[in-house]
């Protein structure tokens, strides 16, 4: 058993694991955050895709102790308040999703990649870079045209802050 | 996953240290093969060694015509590095094709060479440049690193610490990648050194893993260009073959990547 100490949404915590413990399982079983998902477990289908130190990653693959002293942002800490993250006000108004299995993971890469890209997405950009998170329903279409229109809201909200 | 103790190293030394007190240690860098491996089980080291935050593994540097890479710099940073992409264009373009955003951020370069998969993108880099392994017990050149599938000249405990790069002429990297694996069906690399060298390189073909095309290397010594590898036959025999394609398929993609790498290089 180890102690992690991480920030996770902005509080500290600190949680006695086993050496084992992936930071998936920290978050889930023992944070009770849920809204992070295990999909395949193989690190493949990117369900548990969170942002570690403002990177996305994912969580499936990473051991616990890995996450000591980091930074970690899960889906539930993108709100503010009330207030959706653009990225999840997109998916919603595109209907960027149908079971809603596979959708934590892909706002947190879209986020991601919006950081990374900035307002020069298009959408092949967004096609190739959300390689790592495989949706089983939508075809992707609205997927793609929810981070392309959170693109620019992301770019909206900056400018104005 | 079975259990295991992990360690967080903060130098070369203690995680040697390390290392040799547990009774089955395996060094971890980005973890983006090892924990897979040993979430399925088929892996159960005593002890897990991170490497990931030891600082004198991190970083890349560019001293005269030598492009030094530290070993547990990740992907995105060599494939984002204006150094990388200034000195070998080629290599950070490579790192761009491994994996997903998500395991380029995490996966390094001294994992992916320790790990020799025959399919990875590094080795056919490491090749093709005639690059030199540094460790914390010796230099190890490319030619003598990779020993054939999943296995390499690395002692048991030792830990590579960077990758000298030769910066060359003129290199290009062509890939096909499995569609969902996005590992080499079968990617070339292809290199003219300062001195006129030409070298080529191939992962994800060779039942032996990553290995040079000496029929290639010679065709383009006497043109570099796409064309001249028109004429080129390659033995399918000793070549990997699976649903994915069959070694047949394979010779072929060797000609066909080391063309498109050619006309990369320029």
């Amino acid at each position: 058993m180890s102690t992690v100490k991480l920030t996770v949404n902005g509080k500290a915590v600190a949680v006695d694991v086993e050496d084992r413990t992936l930071l998936v399982q920290l978050l889930r079983d023992h944070l009770n955050l849920t809204g992070t998902h295990v999909g395949c477990d193989t690190s493949q289908c990117g369900a548990c895709v969170v942002h570690m130190d403002g990177k996305a990653v994912k969580s499936c693959t990473m051991l616990a102790g890995q996450a000591d002293g980091a930074n970690v942002t899960t889906i539930e800490g993108i709100a503010r308040g009330d207030e959706l993250h653009p990225m999840q006000a997109a998916f919603r108004d595109n209907h960027g999703l149908q079971c809603g299995y596979c959708t934590p993971g892909m706002i947190m890469s879209a986020i991601d990649i919006v950081h990374r890209h900035g307002g020069e997405l298009d959408e092949a950009t967004v096609r190739q870079e959300l390689e790592g998170n495989i949706c089983r329903c939508t075809g992707y279409h609205n997927i793609v045209k929810a981070v392309l229109d959170a693109a620019g809201r992301m770019k909206v909200s900056q400018a104005a802050e | 996953m079975y259990q295991t103790t992990y360690h967080r190293a903060s130098s070369v030394d203690e995680a040697a240290a390390l290392f040799a007190k547990g009774s089955e240690a395996k060094f971890l860098a980005g973890g983006q093969t090892l924990l897979p491996v040993m979430k399925q089980r088929l892996a159960s080291p005593s002890d897990v060694i991170d490497l990931g935050k030891i600082k004198e593994l991190i970083g890349i540097e560019v001293s005269g015509d030598t492009l030094t890479v530290k070993a547990a710099t990740p992907h995105y940073d060599v494939a984002t590095s204006d150094a990388v992409k200034k000195a070998i264009p080629a290599l950070a373009y490579l790192a761009s094709l491994i994996g997903d955003p998500a395991v380029r951020y995490r996966g390094t370069i001294g994992g992916s060479i320790a790990n020799n998969d025959p399919a990875a993108d590094y080795p056919a880099a490491l090749l093709a440049l005639g690059a030199t392994v540094k460790t914390n017990k010796r230099s190890i050149a490319a030619e003598d690193f990779f020993k054939g599938l999943f296995t390499t000249a690395l002692e048991d405990g030792e830990i590579i610490t960077s990758v000298s790069f030769p910066v060359p002429q003129k290199a290009g990297y062509a890939k096909m990648p499995h569609p969902a694996s996005r590992f080499a069906l079968t990617a070339v690399f292809v290199a003219q050194t300062k001195s006129g060298e030409i070298r080529v390189a191939a992962t994800g073909a060779s039942q032996s893993g990553v290995m040079r095309v000496p029929a290639i290397e010679a065709a383009l010594k006497t043109s570099w260009s796409p064309s001249a590898i028109d004429g080129v036959t390659i033995s399918a025999s000793n070549l990997l073959s699976d649903i994915h394609g069959t070694s047949e398929y394979r010779a072929n993609l060797i000609k066909v990547m080391a063309q498109r790498a050619v006309a990369a290089a320029g």
